[in-house]
């Protein structure tokens, strides 16, 4: 393994994870219970199906300063919801393309599918996934004032409309 | 917008609740550290901690802040919610508070049990915590929904297992299916002569049952039959079941056998899979005498009367009931059940698979269940155990596990091969008087009598040998070995390599899953094992349950077992099931997807996207619509509306923002 | 009674918005009846002292269109806040940046040595750029910054009113003004327009299948655009369904699809998340390899996605220095 150099070494990336409820977490769980230790930097949000994952949630992450972002499911053929993981896909390789296309590097972002029986698995990204971070260093999005970053979680969000239907 | 509080005028008090769960999360967690943290985030105004907030003394703190109005929302730091959400959603209901104004969070799976440094999991913690207040101001109270639960159950799989729990669910009352894919129930069992350890007699026990299922009322037993399609949920599935063509009429069957007599081919045509292939079989056939339902069949494939239409048909006119019809077709049922048990059981290890073992190789090399066959009275010999040229053998070599305990093939210990091995060594004595060499990696009899049956085969004289045998040969070194098939193998025990010449061997093959039971799986939602044993809800704590409600398991196709413990499993599988219908309904999580009415641009982007249908368009408003009780909460189609009309309640776009800012803001 | 006092101004933008507030045509007179003029440099002739001269206030309302980019505009737009009770953003650029707003997936430098330098049809040898501060013979010129980022009007000041569109429709601004003359103003923060996605008023919604099944992009010259059927499912990249309404549909009626002008709905946080969400839906493959060549033929993401909402975006800017169509 090469050398760590003083960022990797005093740099402990923020990890996002989404994880489908009947796979994934419940991979994470049976880790958990068998007691597979691994790195802490990940944290885990629960999703009914990996195809509930918004991409503004990935974009979100991003923002609030996650350094990596991991999305995990069922295998093809095995979403809990026949074909959620498929959406999820599709939605994954175009927010590749555009997280590159913003600079972004495309290993901060990871799409796993694990199985339930799979928690050695869990274990393994994610201690691959704090490496490779690691050593992309931190995400650093151009700083932006605090009235931006207010701006960003009420956005269009706060603005009320005129009228749901207005005729205009 | 969802509202904060919740009522109009109710502010939103949260309280957290910290978990030490014994020392399980505090001898990594700080716990004291992150009540202090949590008592500083906003809308938080009770922090707790307690050693086990599941106990009765731990819910009791929740709900006396509820009660003296400290709070009206909880935030439980604790286990997974998969094993405790419904838990404290109670303590919140029972309280009088709304049981879905609660989130948990995760600290020992995912924190405390994984995490090495102290310092980083009190840190992971802490913003899981936060993570969980955040998301909980955006929680609305919600209605758990109930729904009716149909009262008939569907068991599939006809061994031992499935024939225990449809019986043990017609006797409760409970109309049930039992669907089998072969011709006859009876699974393993059917073909053993004998069972360990108590030597009684395979079919003196089973027949019985087997005739139980074809007499009980509640029973509806469809064999040479598979479920093809499985839709709803807990408590309302749906399932269509195929019944393949058996070109016999069933309700007109006697089991007479005069077809099978008066086929035109005089004798067996094709291996015959009762009898492990040792035998063979005509196209028309009955698969075994004590055959349920006893009716024949007719083997499509091989029957020239209905591969060409140029056959004699000599069985047609040989049946004084008429039962025979060459033109029959498949059928497809559809039924309605409450709840599902899986008993679809195993298939034993290919042997060929270890060519050293040189099965299929040499002659006079058996698998363990041919070898059941042959000792079976009722099997292809009568019970004879010879060799090819018709001799009875002097020397006979059991090989234990063959394709268990190896990293090559399955890491996993079979369980019963060597109980069957003791029991196979046993009966060749019996019958032979030849000597019987076992070979084995450790002994494996735990279980009522079953040290004591290993004993009385020690008196027996049968020879043990520790050690995993290396090969099968008939490369002779010695005048003695001369004619015979040789295993070589290392006697731990002496530290020497053997060479035992035998004349017969049997290959005490392991347990695997049914070769389609990841399909099996897929089709009833349930989830596998790697190595493809159904995946139970808790090894321990629900070990006959799946992570789909609704739906049990039961036998070995849960994982290698015998009999005792398959029926074991059987009859609490059918308590589970008896337990959900006789409750009457069941409450599912109200996490269903829902389109603001008026805001719907009538896109259409996610009407097809449903999996379940549960989206339609709308022609009067010219918007979408979900149907609440098809939908089952994956939320793909809230994630796929473009304008952000559809939400799904307990994962709405606020609750999730709220979490993926709290799980990093404070972190 | 007395007429309400109404201000116009303009940041980055391209002179589209004012001309819509011209195309009224008849109706501006009576608007101009109504209310009265009392700042609008491009119609009009005042300066940055009339605005100073006016008491905290002394404007009813003030539209201002463009993004900020400039100090002078985040000036002016400051002082403009002081000096009104209410800040309407106008069209675009003003509410989510805009077009200029794309100028993010850049930074400055780079930006002024494309335009000022390497551009083809540049002729400059005696490699002059912008400079803030230069000698003339006048003397000292001191001249407004150009920021590395561009900022929607939002981000520097308190906004009350938001009316979208690339130029806001004439009815919304119609609306408006009435709104103002009528004294009947929405609550505070109000995106002036129905908060339906455009579909809805769209005709071709009939002929909209219920499943798309995409194997390919296609750009509108690329192919012979049928009239009447739903544009998205021609391949066309048609962003009605992210897009909120009150346009009637305008580009659709001239058979182009809708790049979405007119931003978000309320629900929605990330224009281009959400677009891209409504495009992969409509992918009609399982395939890892094949979603990918599908995705090819999407050639610019960013613009795509984001062509009017790039500052108002999560991620809100390129992150990394890249060289213009440089690739990296
Ligand atoms: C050689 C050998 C000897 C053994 N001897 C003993 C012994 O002496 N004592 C003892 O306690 N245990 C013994 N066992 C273990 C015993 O076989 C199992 O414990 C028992 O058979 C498990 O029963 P089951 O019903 O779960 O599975 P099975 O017996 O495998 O029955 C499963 C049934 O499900 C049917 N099925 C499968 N898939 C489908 C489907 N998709 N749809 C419909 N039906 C389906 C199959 O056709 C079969 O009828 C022995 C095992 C072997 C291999
Ligand atoms: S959340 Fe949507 S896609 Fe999923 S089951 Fe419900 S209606 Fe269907
Ligand atoms: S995707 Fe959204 S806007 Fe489009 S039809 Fe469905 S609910 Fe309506
Ligand atoms: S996708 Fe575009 S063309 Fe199709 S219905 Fe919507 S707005 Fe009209
Ligand atoms: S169709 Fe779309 S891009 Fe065209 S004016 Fe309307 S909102 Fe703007
Ligand atoms: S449930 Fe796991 S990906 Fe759909």
């Amino acid at each position: 393994m090469p050398e760590r150099n003083d960022i990797e070494r005093f740099f402990d990336p923020k990890i996002v994870a989404f994880f489908c409820n009947w796979c994934t977490y419940t991979a994470a769980d049976l880790a958990g219970t068998a007691r597979m230790t691994y790195a802490p930097n990940v944290r885990v949000i629960r999703i009914m199906c990996s195809g509930r994952l918004d991409p503004q949630f990935v974009l979100s992450a991003f923002r609030e300063g996650a350094d990596g972002i991991l999305i995990g499911g069922c295998h093809p053929g095995d979403c809990h919801y026949q074909e959620g993981n498929y959406q999820a896909l599709r939605r994954f390789i175009l927010l590749k393309r555009l997280i590159h296309a913003f600079g972004i590097e495309k290993e901060r972002i990871r799409l796993e599918w694990i199985a339930a029986s799979e928690g050695d698995k869990v274990q393994r990204v994610i201690n691959e996934m704090t490496e490779t971070v690691r050593r992309l260093g931190p995400l650093d999005l151009e700083p932006i004032t605090k009235k931006v970053i207010d701006y960003m979680s009420v956005t269009h969000h706060e603005m009320v409309s005129i009228s749901h239907r207005g005729s205009s | 917008m969802s509202t904060v509080g919740t009522g109009s005028n109710d502010k939103c008090k949260i309280g957290v609740y910290v978990c030490h769960c014994g020392i399980n999360i505090s001898s990594k967690v700080d716990v004291s550290k992150t009540v202090r943290f949590a008592a500083k985030l906003p809308h938080v105004t009770v922090s707790r901690e307690y050693k086990f907030m599941c106990a009765d003394p731990g819910q009791d703190l929740i709900q006396q802040d509820i009660r003296d109005g400290r709070i009206n929302r909880a935030v439980v730091a604790s286990c997974s919610p998969l094993m405790h959400e419904p838990t404290f959603r109670n303590t919140m209901a029972e309280a009088g508070g709304n049981p879905f104004l609660f989130q948990m969070a995760n600290i020992r799976e995912h924190v405390s049990w994984v995490t090495l440094d102290n310092t980083a999991a009190t840190e992971k913690a802490m913003s899981l915590i936060s993570a969980a207040v955040e998301r909980v101001v955006f929680h609305q109270p919600l209605m758990p929904n109930r729904v009716p639960v149909h009262p008939d159950v569907l068991v599939v799989g006809g061994g031992i297992a499935g024939i225990h729990a449809a019986l043990t669910l017609a006797d409760a009352g409970q109309k049930v299916y039992l669907v089998e894919r072969e011709p006859s129930i009876g699974g393993h069992m059917a073909k053993f002569d004998k069972t360990f350890p108590t030597l009684d007699c395979s079919a003196c026990i089973l027949t019985p049952k087997m005739s139980a299922v074809r007499a009980h009322s509640n029973i509806t037993l469809w064999s040479y039959s598979e479920v093809i399609g499985v839709d709803g949920f807990v408590g309302n599935f749906k399932v269509r079941v195929r019944r393949k063509p058996r070109y016999i009429i069933e309700e007109r069957c006697v089991g007479c056998l005069d077809c099978i007599e008066a086929c035109i081919y005089k004798s067996g045509k094709v291996p015959d899979e009762f009898n492990e292939g040792l035998v063979k079989r005509k196209p028309v056939y009955i698969p075994f005498p004590q055959a349920t339902p006893l009716v024949a069949v007719i083997d499509a494939k091989t029957c020239i009367g209905i591969r060409t239409g140029k056959c004699k048909m000599t069985c047609i006119d040989a049946c004084e009931r008429d039962a025979i019809d060459l033109n029959q077709s498949e059928e497809i049922n559809e039924i309605e059940v409450g709840a599902i048990i899986l008993a679809t059981g195993f298939k034993t290890f290919n042997a060929k698979r270890i060519y050293r073992y040189g099965y299929g190789k040499y002659s006079n090399i058996y698998t363990s269940l041919e070898l059941e066959r042959m000792v079976n009275a009722a099997g292809p010999t009568g019970g004879e155990i010879t060799l090819k040229n018709g001799q009875k053998p002097k020397a006979v070599g059991i090989v234990h596990c063959v394709g268990s305990r190896d990293n090559k093939t399955n890491k996993y210990c079979s369980k019963v091969c060597c109980m069957y091995s003791l029991k196979l060594a046993h009966l060749i004595k019996e019958r032979t008087g030849a000597e019987v060499y076992n070979f084995y990696i450790d002994m494996r009899t735990p279980g009522k009598g079953y040290e004591e049956f290993y004993d009385r085969l020690l008196e027996e004289n049968v020879h043990f040998i520790r050690g995993r045998v290396a090969e099968i040969t008939d490369w002779v070194m010695t005048p003695e070995e001369e004619g015979k098939l040789v295993i070589r193998a290392e006697d731990t025990l002496v530290g020497v390599v053997r060479r035992v010449p035998v004349d017969m061997v049997v290959l005490s093959v392991g347990l695997e899953p049914q070769p389609d039971a990841e399909d099996v799986g897929r089709l009833f939602n349930i989830s596998c094992t790697r190595e493809g044993w159904f995946l139970e809800r808790h090894p321990k704590l629900a070990p006959v349950s799946t992570f789909t409600d609704g739906i049990f398991l039961a036998g070995a196709c849960q994982g290698p077992k015998d009999i005792p413990d398959s029926v074991a499993q059987a009859g609490a599988a059918a308590a589970e099931a008896l337990a959900l219908i006789d409750r009457g309904y069941v409450v599912l999580e109200p996490n269903t997807a829902y389109v603001q009415d008026e805001l719907c641009s009538g896109c259409k982007t996610c009407i097809d996207l449903c999996p379940y249908g549960a989206i339609s368009f709308d022609d009067e408003k010219d918007t979408a619509k979900v149907n609440g009780a098809l939908c089952k909460g994956c939320g793909t189609c809230v994630a796929s509306c473009p304008s952000g009309s559809l939400q799904q309640y307990l994962f709405t776009d606020d609750q999730i923002f709220s979490e993926i800012k709290g799980v990093i803001l404070y972190a | 009674m007395k007429k309400p006092k109404v201000g116009f101004y303009w940041c980055a933008s391209c002179g589209g918005c004012e001309e819509a507030v011209l195309d009224l045509a008849e109706d501006i007179l009576g608007v101009v009846a109504a209310i009265e003029l009392v700042f609008w440099p491009v119609a009009l002739d005042f300066k940055r002292s009339d605005v100073e001269a006016m008491d905290d206030g002394e404007i009813a309302v003030c539209f201002v269109n463009g993004a900020i980019r400039t100090s002078e505009q985040n000036e002016m737009v400051k002082l403009l806040r002081k000096k009104s009770q209410l800040i309407a953003a106008f069209g675009s650029c003003a509410q989510l940046g805009g077009i200029p707003g794309l100028a993010n997936m850049f930074n400055r430098e780079e930006m002024i040595k494309e335009v000022y330098l390497r551009s083809p049809s540049v002729n400059n040898d005696a490699e002059i750029t912008p400079k803030e501060d230069i000698q003339v013979n006048e003397g000292n010129l001191i001249l407004p910054a150009l920021w590395d980022t561009v900022k929607a009007l939002d981000h520097v000041i308190d906004v009350d009113y938001f009316l979208p569109g690339c130029p806001p429709p004439v009815n919304l601004i119609e609306d408006v003004f009435n709104m103002i003359v009528e004294g009947e103003l929405p609550p505070k923060r109000t995106v002036l327009a129905p908060d339906v996605a455009l579909c809805d008023e769209c005709e071709r919604r009939e002929k909209k299948p219920d499943k798309l099944t995409l194997k390919e992009f296609k750009s509108p010259f690329e192919i012979n655009i049928d009239p009447q059927e739903c544009l998205l499912a021609q391949g066309l990249l048609c962003l009605g369904p992210v897009t909120r309404k009150g346009c009637g549909g305008a580009c659709i009626k001239a058979n182009m699809p809708c790049t979405g002008c007119m931003g978000p709905t309320g629900r929605v946080r990330d224009f281009g998340a959400k677009a891209l969400t409504a495009i992969a839906t409509s992918i009609d493959s399982k395939d890892e390899k094949e979603i990918n060549a599908i995705v090819d033929s999407i050639l610019d993401p960013v613009g795509t996605l984001y062509r009017y909402s790039l500052p108002a975006s999560f991620l809100h800017r390129h992150y990394e220095k890249m060289l213009i169509g440089g690739s990296k």
